[in-house]
This record gives structure tokens, sequence and C-alpha cells, in this order.
């Protein structure tokens, strides 16, 4: 049972933004935004052809600016968010020819192009051009030379809350709701009109001492979506959507920073975080005291933690010492004891030895360690389509896309 | 005459061999070498034929040898005759002395046939006279015997007769035991002639006398006032007159538990060794006495007398074992309630001494009742006494190593770590020792229950090794990596100079301390490893394990306070309008002090570490991002947006060639080592700040600078400064990516800054 080779590709910018085609259920596709101060950012939709384990990439222009987060729609292949970095400079280098079109942001744009150089950070709701698919295919190098571009639905700024940190689409829903994480407050906005207009219909404020400032969040799918877990700083806090206030808090969670959030997909009061103090926890949010479990695998921070969206005992986590670790968490999982298999299934014989096997109780254990990254790995993702794919980025552009190894697949399978 | 002088030689020569057969003397030599000759001409031959031999030298000789040979024979004949006179002459002597001895002999028997006649003359006549004398006498001498027997018989029935007012008076003299022994003596008696009517008389009286006393023994049993002694003599005496022993037996038991029911409850002002030598005094000895006087009188009596065959020894032993458990229960109880408060550990002496008296004491006991239970389970209180003492042991050193940590972490501000870890670590031992010291008493030669078999093997092994030696240690480890995890989530409530020192402390127990700790319990205690014990491996590597893990967190700790600074100084700058560097920033050489501070602190504790070798001008490197090959390579790059590779190649072939930074490593234990961990996590945490800011021109100048000043300063921390240089030059190329206007500053400029101080 020799198992694939990962599949590398190469982004010639630096990138941190990896997503999923979320409503992208048949194709394995991932979207990944590019960080470049002097060109323009790039959006480059990886196809990946499982069976002759090729990567097809179409690009798509991103002139806004550099990306530091980017969601896809759970309703509409077309439609991604991307919080991005604009500067002064960029932007005046920029022609302006994509920009007048869009007349509302030209106004703000003329805000920022006054003598006070600055970065801001902007967070918009895009869709893909129609055609995209089928320019790729015709001639490679052309589009190559000549990329299409994204076109804007909205922005999801206000006046009063700038520097998005993250955009969450609500998971599993109609690609109506999003949620934008600025500064120390949590915006919630319904997209109207095919998502051309976006209304803030709630908000939350993190208030506390100091400049408080969320640094990333998720979407709870469970509790009928109502649910969001954030992270500042040490503490991770849970919101009720519906009367946008907090239920629960986990102050220190982590020693250092906080980085990223992942609910399980299966069990509706656990949740992993993985921080700058190089451990993932797993936490049951009924009880904030103490982890129900700690990893502490990587050498330096833990940047993402993501669960597998059906098997959520294998959870991924992505780290700035250049690795990538697949954990299999069995006891915490809602399959503690394995798959349940039927006395029928099994046949007589043959299956004996698997039996055991199956019997025996799983432990909690790292199933392999990904070295292909040579830079900080901020971002990985598991495919939409396939539960047994992932891909994983890293900041010099390079996408590694790997399976489960194939020994634990049939093992979880069986 | 020839012939008969040949004949005589002949026969003289018969007689000599008769002779010689007779003695026994066997003629070897000449006679069996020249056997005898059957020739007739051998004139010594025994066939000699004297007619032959004359014809023969008649026939072969001539005249002159005739002649001659006639000459030879008369002269052989003459020496001949004269050899047999002589014999002749000598036998005759001494056949003559002979006949003369007979001659006497006969004679002196016939003297001798006279005197025994007279003699047995004598004889007859002296048989005769005996005879007629006992003939005599004999009437007389049946007679006395007669008498005799009637006079025996009148002074027995003048007893009998005198029996019931001997025995009055004996009461009224209260002389039981002569009493009992005079109605013993007639008791037979007058039992087998009870059909005289006289008799009947004499042996109701004595009944009812005898009753009396009887009832005067019983009370006298029960008002109990008396001493042991008459107790047992009424005891004695009432066994005699055949009262059941069995009610005997409670009753003397009641009585005795009665007695003694007085033992000393503990009060807690007495020490235990006062206690227990008033337990011992007054219980264990008078429990002795109750013992020995029970068994005593009935079952040592009992087995000479009659009442044997009653089964009165079993039935008394059980009565006896039943007793005795029963009262050194509750005894038992006294004492283990007693010790169980003696909670100070200070003098164990006295606890020991106490216990040995207790356990010597109940020796006696085994002595007195060899199959009993009640020295076992003194010697089982004894050991629990022993391992609740070890238990204190081990949490007393427990806390005693607390507190000295609580000590030494309010000593830690003091410069003088080497001194504080000696002191430490010296000041445990010695505790460690007293301790030891303390529980090898229980041990001691001169103890009784040492010798037992527990604390001859369990107690060494289980008890002293194991259970205090190895856990404290285990303990110390404990502690220490609870130090790691306790202070790792809730931000570092353990000083960093803590940790190293406890890391330090656990590598000494590692390479030394434990090994001889463990040494000096096996010296002291002889252990005999029946069962398995904890070898000294697995404990260093516990040591080991907890030092590597201190020290792991130490680097930690000090890293992120480093990682702390440079991070607040990256997020709440504005990178993108900054002015002109002119200046290392505070905070940098704020870092290059406490790394230096730091590197200090380490070097108190550990030892240097090997390094590898520096360039020559280590200060004076210049980062490679400046160099034009890199940067052009870097920004440069053409756009080619669907380029499936990657355009980093130099970045990245350089990569390949160092070599992968794991950055929350394990250290060795060395200073360089240390040093380079810590560099290692501030660097890493300025790259990834770096990482998520936007620069401007001057922004990245700044951070030029910065990095050049601690190359200037970090590189003679760590092993290879090859990494210092690989992870600055990393921050300057990220700051350089990230910056909107990246113009870097010039060398020469740089340097004239840094070196501006």
């Amino acid at each position: 049972m020799e198992d694939d080779a990962p599949v590398i590709y190469g982004l010639e910018f630096q990138a941190r933004a990896l997503t999923a085609q979320t409503a992208e259920t048949d194709a394995i596709r991932f979207l990944v935004g590019t960080q470049s101060l002097k060109f323009d950012n790039q959006i480059h939709i990886i196809d990946f052809d499982d069976e002759n384990n090729i990567i097809n990439k179409n690009v798509l222009l991103h002139q806004a600016g550099e990306i530091w987060h980017i969601g896809a729609s759970p309703a509409d292949k077309a439609v991604l968010t991307t919080c991005y970095n604009k500067s002064e400079s960029y932007c005046f280098l920029l022609s302006l020819a994509p920009f007048t079109k869009l007349g509302s942001f030209a106004l703000s744009l003329s805000v920022s192009l006054s003598l006070d150089s600055r970065v801001v950070s902007c967070a918009a709701v895009w869709r893909m051009p129609s055609d995209w698919e089928t320019g790729s295919h015709e001639s490679p190098d052309d589009s190559a030379h000549n990329p299409q571009t994204l076109e804007l639905l909205c922005h999801l700024d206000d006046s009063a809350h700038s520097n998005a940190a993250c955009v969450l689409w609500e998971p599993m829903g109609d690609g109506k709701r999003v949620i934008s994480l600025a500064d120390n407050h949590a915006l919630l906005w319904d997209l109207q009109e095919s998502s051309t207009q976006a209304t803030v219909s709630s908000t939350a404020t993190l208030e506390g001492k100091g400049q408080l400032k969320f640094t990333s969040g998720k979407w709870s799918p469970h509790h009928n979506c109502s649910q969001l877990a954030t992270a500042n700083d040490t503490a991770i806090r849970g919101w009720d959507l519906r009367t946008m206030s907090q239920i629960y808090c986990i102050e220190n969670a982590h020693g250092q920073l906080v980085r990223d959030l992942d609910f399980n997909p299966n069990r509706q009061y656990y949740l992993a975080s993985c921080g700058d103090d190089c451990k993932v926890k797993f936490w049951d949010v009924r009880n904030v005291q103490e982890p129900v479990k700690s990893l502490e695998e990587h050498s330096h921070w833990v940047w993402s933690v993501r669960y597998n969206h059906s098997h959520d005992q294998l959870v991924l986590t992505a780290s700035s010492d250049s690795r990538l670790i697949l954990s299999n968490m069995v006891s915490i999982s809602s399959e503690p004891f394995g798959h349940l298999v039927d006395d029928e299934e099994l046949s007589e014989g043959e299956d004996n030895h698997q039996e055991d096997k199956s019997k025996e109780p799983l432990k909690d254990s790292v199933v392999s360690t990904y070295e292909e990254h040579e830079d900080s790995v901020y971002a990985a993702e598991w495919s939409s389509a396939d539960p047994w794919l992932f891909a994983s980025l890293s900041y010099d552009g390079r996408l590694v896309i790997n399976r489960v190894p194939r020994a634990l697949k049939y093992r979880i399978l069986l | 005459m020839t012939s008969s002088y040949s004949l005589f030689l002949f026969k003289r020569h018969r007689v000599h061999g008769m002779l010689k057969l007779y003695y026994g003397l066997n003629e070897e030599g000449k006679a069996e070498e020249q056997p005898e000759s059957l020739d007739p001409c051998d004139i010594n031959g025994p066939h000699f034929d004297p007619e032959l031999f004359l014809n023969k030298l008649r026939r072969e000789c001539s005249l002159a040898e005739l002649m001659d040979q006639e000459t030879c024979m008369v002269k052989q004949i003459r020496s001949l005759d004269s050899d047999m006179q002589t014999l002749v002459y000598e036998n005759y002597n001494k056949f003559i002395s002979a006949t003369d001895t007979i001659r006497k002999m006969k004679n002196d028997f016939k003297k001798m046939e006279d005197e025994m006649d007279c003699l047995s003359a004598n004889m007859a006549a002296i048989t005769e006279f005996s005879a007629r004398i006992s003939g005599t006498l004999q009437d007389q001498h049946a007679q006395i015997t007669k008498l005799s027997g009637v006079h025996t018989l009148l002074r027995k029935l003048q007893f009998l007769f005198e029996l019931p007012a001997r025995l009055n008076k004996c009461l009224e003299l209260q002389a039981y035991a002569q009493a009992v022994r005079s109605h013993r003596r007639a008791r037979c008696v007058l039992q087998q002639y009870s059909h005289l009517p006289s008799f009947k008389g004499i042996q109701d009286d004595c009944h009812a006398i005898m009753d009396k006393l009887a009832q005067e023994l019983r009370q006298k049993f029960r008002d109990g006032g008396s001493s042991a002694k008459d107790l047992s003599e009424c005891v004695e005496l009432l066994l005699q007159l055949d009262e059941p022993a069995e009610e005997l037996c409670d009753k003397f038991l009641s009585h005795a538990q009665s007695r003694l029911d007085t033992i000393p409850s503990p009060t807690s002002n007495t020490d235990i060794l006062e206690f227990i030598d008033r337990g011992c005094n007054e219980f264990v000895s008078s429990l002795c006495l109750v013992i020995t006087s029970y068994q005593e009188l009935f079952i040592n009596h009992a087995q000479k007398g009659e009442l044997a065959s009653k089964n009165i020894p079993q039935m008394a032993n059980g009565k006896l074992n039943a007793f005795v458990d029963d009262l050194a229960a509750r005894y038992f109880s006294l004492v283990e309630r007693r010790i169980q408060e003696e909670k100070g550990v200070a003098d164990n002496s006295l606890l020991v001494r106490a216990l040995d008296r207790f356990h010597r004491r109940l020796q006696a006991v085994t002595k007195l009742l060899p199959g009993s239970a009640v020295p076992n389970q003194g010697t089982e209180i004894v050991i629990r006494a022993a391992t609740e003492r070890v238990k204190q042991y081990l949490s007393a050193l427990q806390s005693f190593y607390m507190d000295s940590l609580t000590d030494v972490r309010q000593a830690l501000a003091t410069p003088r770590l080497p001194e504080l870890l000696s002191s430490l670590s010296a000041s445990i031992l010695n505790q460690i020792k007293s301790v030891l010291a303390s529980v090898h008493l229980f041990t001691a030669k001169d103890i009784t229950f040492s010798n037992k078999p527990y604390f001859k093997g369990e107690f060494c092994s289980q008890g002293v090794r194991e259970s205090l030696v190895v856990s404290f240690i285990k303990f110390v480890c404990q502690s220490s990596r609870q130090f790691c995890e306790s202070a790792g989530d809730k931000g570092g409530s353990t000083p960093p100079a803590l940790l190293l020192l406890l890391s330090r402390l656990c590598l000494d127990y590692e390479t030394s301390t434990i090994s001889y700790i463990l040494t000096l319990t096996d010296e002291q205690f002889l252990v005999q490893h029946h069962s398995p014990v904890t070898p000294v491996t697995t404990l260093c590597a516990e040591a080991r394990e907890a030092a590597q893990k201190l020290l792991n967190h130490y680097v930690k700790v000090q890293g992120l306070i480093i990682s702390q600074m440079l991070r607040k100084s990256v997020e709440t700058r504005d990178w993108v309008n900054t002015i002109e560097p002119r200046n290392v920033r505070a905070v940098m050489k704020r870092v290059v002090e406490d790394t230096t501070s730091i590197d200090v602190q380490v070097g108190l504790l550990y030892e240097e570490g090997v390094r590898k070798a520096h360039s020559s001008d280590s200060s004076k490197r210049t980062f490679s991002v400046y160099s034009s090959s890199r940067q052009q390579a870097r920004y440069a790059a053409s756009y080619t947006p669907s380029a499936p590779m990657d355009t980093n190649l130099l970045s990245n072939i350089h990569k390949l060639f160092s070599e992968r930074i794991d950055i929350f490593s394990s250290v060795e234990f060395n200073k360089v080592s240390v040093m380079t961990g810590i560099i290692k996590i501030s660097l890493k945490t300025f790259l990834e700040c770096v990482r998520l800011r936007t620069f401007g021109r001057y922004g990245l100048q700044q951070i030029q600078v910065d990095c050049h000043y601690l190359q200037m300063y970090l590189w003679r921390f760590v092993s290879d400064e090859n990494l210092v240089h690989f992870m600055l030059d990393e921050i300057v190329g990220s700051s350089a990516h990230r910056c909107l206007d990246p113009a870097p500053m010039e060398q020469s400029v740089i340097e004239v800054i840094c070196e501006r101080g």
C-alpha cells in the first residue's frame, strides 16, 4: 500500500490565504490568495485531478491588494470573500482603470490617497468571472498573460469598522450571511440582491482594557449556526449570534497568542485551538477550566488547525516550523471505538485478524508529519470534495496536496 | 662293625629328622639342596648298603686308595663315637634332676589330702549347729512381724479417729493445706470401709468439715483481695478437693481480668517510651504472672495428677489462649492508638526504643505460651509502626524539600547560584542521611525485632529503599516537572533562575547523587533484593528527563521573555511612516543586555559547551540580501503568473543547504546550547512578526540596523554563528519583501550607526 507522493505547486508570490471551494463537492478545488506589495495580487484556483495526479490552475487578478484571508461561499461556487491590505503607494502605482468603474470605492480611495501614507485592511465579497474555466482550457499560455479580474460585489467595511482580520461564511448556509471580525468588533452582515449589497444586521464588541483585537474566529456549524467562537490574544470567546452576547470565555487558553480555531463537525461542544505556545488544544466548551487534550508536537507556533469534515479524529495542524502534522485523535472523536462494524459484514476467517485490530482501542497518535515545505506553513485545508485529501500553503508560495495514508484510511473505513 | 655303625648313623639321622619335625624347624639350606640320595653307595644316604659299598670299593679302588679309605673311615668313626658319648652324658644329667622333682611332688600331695579331710569334717559340724539355732528362733520372728503389723494398723485407725478433730483444728488455724493433705490421705480408706458404721460416721464428719473448708476456700477465692500467690494456693487446694476445673479456670481468669483491666490509658502528655514502659511493667508483667500461675495450676499440675485423664490441660489451654488474646487485643489497640499519635519525626530513637521494649516484653509471652498469636500481632504492630514512620519520613523529606525550594526562591535575587545550588543539594543530602540514620535504628543489632525476617528483608528493600529513598527521588523529579507544566500555561510563576537551578540539581542527581544515595542506603541496610527494586538507571533516566525538561522550559521561558519584547516592538510601531534610522532601537540593546545576563546566569551553573569555529570577522559580516545577486533574484523575477515552478529558487536553494531549524527543540546540558535555544526562539519570533507587518523605506532600514546590531552581539553566544546569520538574513529578507519601497541602507552607514551604539 504505497501512498501517493505529494503534489507540489509553486506560486511566484508569497501567500498566506488558502481555502477549499466549499460549494464545490465534485472537483477537488482550492483557492489561494497571494501577498505581494509590488505586483497585482492573484487568486489561484487550483484544481486537482485525483486520477492523473495533475494540478490544473487558473489565475484571477485581485488588484485591490495583498490577500490575508480568503473564504469561499458555501452556496455559490463563484462567490468568495477576501480580507486584504491596501496601501497608499500600491494604489497609486496602479492605473485607476479598474477602480473608476466603482464609484463608491473611488471616493473612499481618495481619502487614503492623501499624504498620510498608511496601510488599511479591508474586506470584500467578490465574484469570479463566469468564463474563467473555459479560458484556461483553451490556451493556458494566453491566460497567463491575460488573466481575468475578479468582479467586486460589495465591501464589507463601513466607516466605523475597518481592519478586518477575517470573514466567515455561515456554514452550510445559503450564502447570505457572513461575519467579519474587525479590530474588536464582530459584524454580522446580510448580503442582499445576489450579494451586491451588504448591511450590518448586528454587531458584538469586545470590551476590556487596552487595544483588544480579534485575531481569528470560527462560525459554529452546530446549534443551528447560532454560535461564533473568536480568539483574541490568549483568550477564546464564544458568542451567541441571536443576542450578540458572550456565552463562554476561555481565558489563557494558550500561553501565547491564539492563532486559529476549529469546531468539531460532529461533536457540538468540541473545539480545537492552536497558538504561539506550539500547542494544539481540544476543548469542551461546557468546561473551560481545562482542555480535554493538549498536543505539543510542533516546534514553533501553530497557525492553523482543521478537523476533517467527515472523520473528526483526523486533525491537521500547520506550523511555522515548516511542518504539517496529521494527528489521529481517536479518543475525543465522535467514533472513539473506531468504525462500528456489524458482525454480518465481516466475512469469516479472512477478516479475523482485522477484526482483532479494530477491537483494540485506538490510541491518539500523530499519523504523519509532512516536511515538504521549506518555509512557515500558515494555512492548511481539507478538500471539500474528497475527505482524504488536504492542501497546505507555506509562505514561500508552495502549495502541497497530500492524502491521508491509505493504511489509516482503510482502517477508519473498514 | 661297619654295618652296625652305618645303621646307627642312619637312625641318628632319623631321630634328628623327627625332632626337627616336632619342633617345626625347617631344614632350609643344605638338607633340601641335597635331597636324600637314593644311591646305596652314599655312606650318609638312607639307602646305604654296606655290601654294595664294599663291593664297589673293592672293585674300583686300588689298594692304596682302599687303605686311605679305611683310615679315613676309622677316623670318622672315632669322632662320631666321642660325639655320642658327650650327648649321652648331657641327657643323663637332665633325667636325674627330673626324677628328683617327681619324687618331691609325690610327698607334698599326700600332706594336702589329709588337711582337706579335716576341713570337710569341720564344715559338717557348723551346718549342724546353724540348723539347730534357726529352728529355735522361728516362732519368735513370726510373732514380732505380726505385732508390728497390728501396730501400724492401730496407728492408722487412730489417725482416722482423730481426723475430724484434726481437720477442725486445721480449719480453725486456717491451715487449709494441711487439712486437705490429711483428708486426702484418709479419703480412700474411708471410702473403702464406709460400710462399717463407725467409719461411716468418721467419713460423714470429714465430709462435713471438708465441705465447710471448700466453702471457705471458695469464699476466699471469690473475695479476691488476696495476693496472686494466695489465690493460686487456693485454687490448688480446690482442685485437690475435686472442684470442677473448668469453673475454676473461668473464675481464675475472670478474677485475673478484673485485676488486669487497669491498663494505663494513653495520655498524650507522657512520651511514648514512658507509656510503653508503664504498659510493660503493669500489664505485660502481670499478664505473664497470670499465665505462669495459671499454667502451674491447671496445666502442669493437672498433667501429673489424676486430672490429666479428663482432658483438663487442653481445656485449660484453650481458655487461657482466648483470655490472653482478648486482653492483648485490647492492649494492642491502645498501644497502636498511642503510636499513631506519635507524629513528630524529631526523635526516632524514642519510638524505636519504645517499640523494642514493647516487642521484647512480648517475647516473655512467647516463651510462656508458645502457640499464642500475641507475639505475632505485636510484631505486626511494630511493622506497621515502622512503615508508618517511613511514610512520615517521606512526607517530612518532601516538605523539607519544598521548604528549601521556597528558601532558594527567596534567595534567588543574589547572583550566587552555584553557592545556592551546592547548599541546596548539600542540605537535601544531609536531610536524607539523617533520615536514613533515624530509620536505621529500626534495624540496629540490639533491637529485638530487627532480626525478624520483615526487618531483614522487606523493610530494607521495600520500606526504606523503595518507599523512602526512591519515592523521594521520584518526588524531586516529579515536582520539578510540575514546575514546567504549571508555569507553561498560566504565565511563568516560576522564576527562570529557579528552573535553571533545579535543572542543574536534577542533572547532578543523574550523574552522581542518586547512585550515591542508593549505594549509601544499600550499604547501611544491607538490602537483599528479594523483590524487584527500582534500578538506579531508571531513576537516573527519570532525573535526566526532569533535568532536560526543566532546561527546555528555562529556554522557553527566557526565549519568550525576549520574544515578547521583540514582538511588542514590532507590533506597536508604524513601520510605514517611520523616520530615517539614526540609532539602534533601545529594545535591541535591551535584548542584547538580557541575553548577556542570561548567558552569565547559565554560565554559573553549566559548562561552556562546544561551538563551531568562528570566522575571522564574525561581527562584521554583511547580509546576503544586500548582495546584489540574491536581491535581484528575488525582486526582479519576471512576472509569469502561471509558471508552476518556484521562482524563489535562490532562496530555496539556500535553504536546501542549511539544515531545518527546530525552534523549540531540546537543548543540551551546556551553556552554548541553552543560549542557542533562547536566541533561536527570539529571532524566529522577530521573523514571524516582521512578516505580519508592512514596511516603508525607513522601516526596512531600521530593521537592517537592528539586525546588524544583533548580529554584532549575538554570534558569540551560539554554537553555530551561521544560524544567527541565517535567521537575521531571513528577517531582513522578509522585511525587504514586506517593504513598499525597498531601498536598503548602505552597509557602511549601518556599521557606523551600530558602532555608535
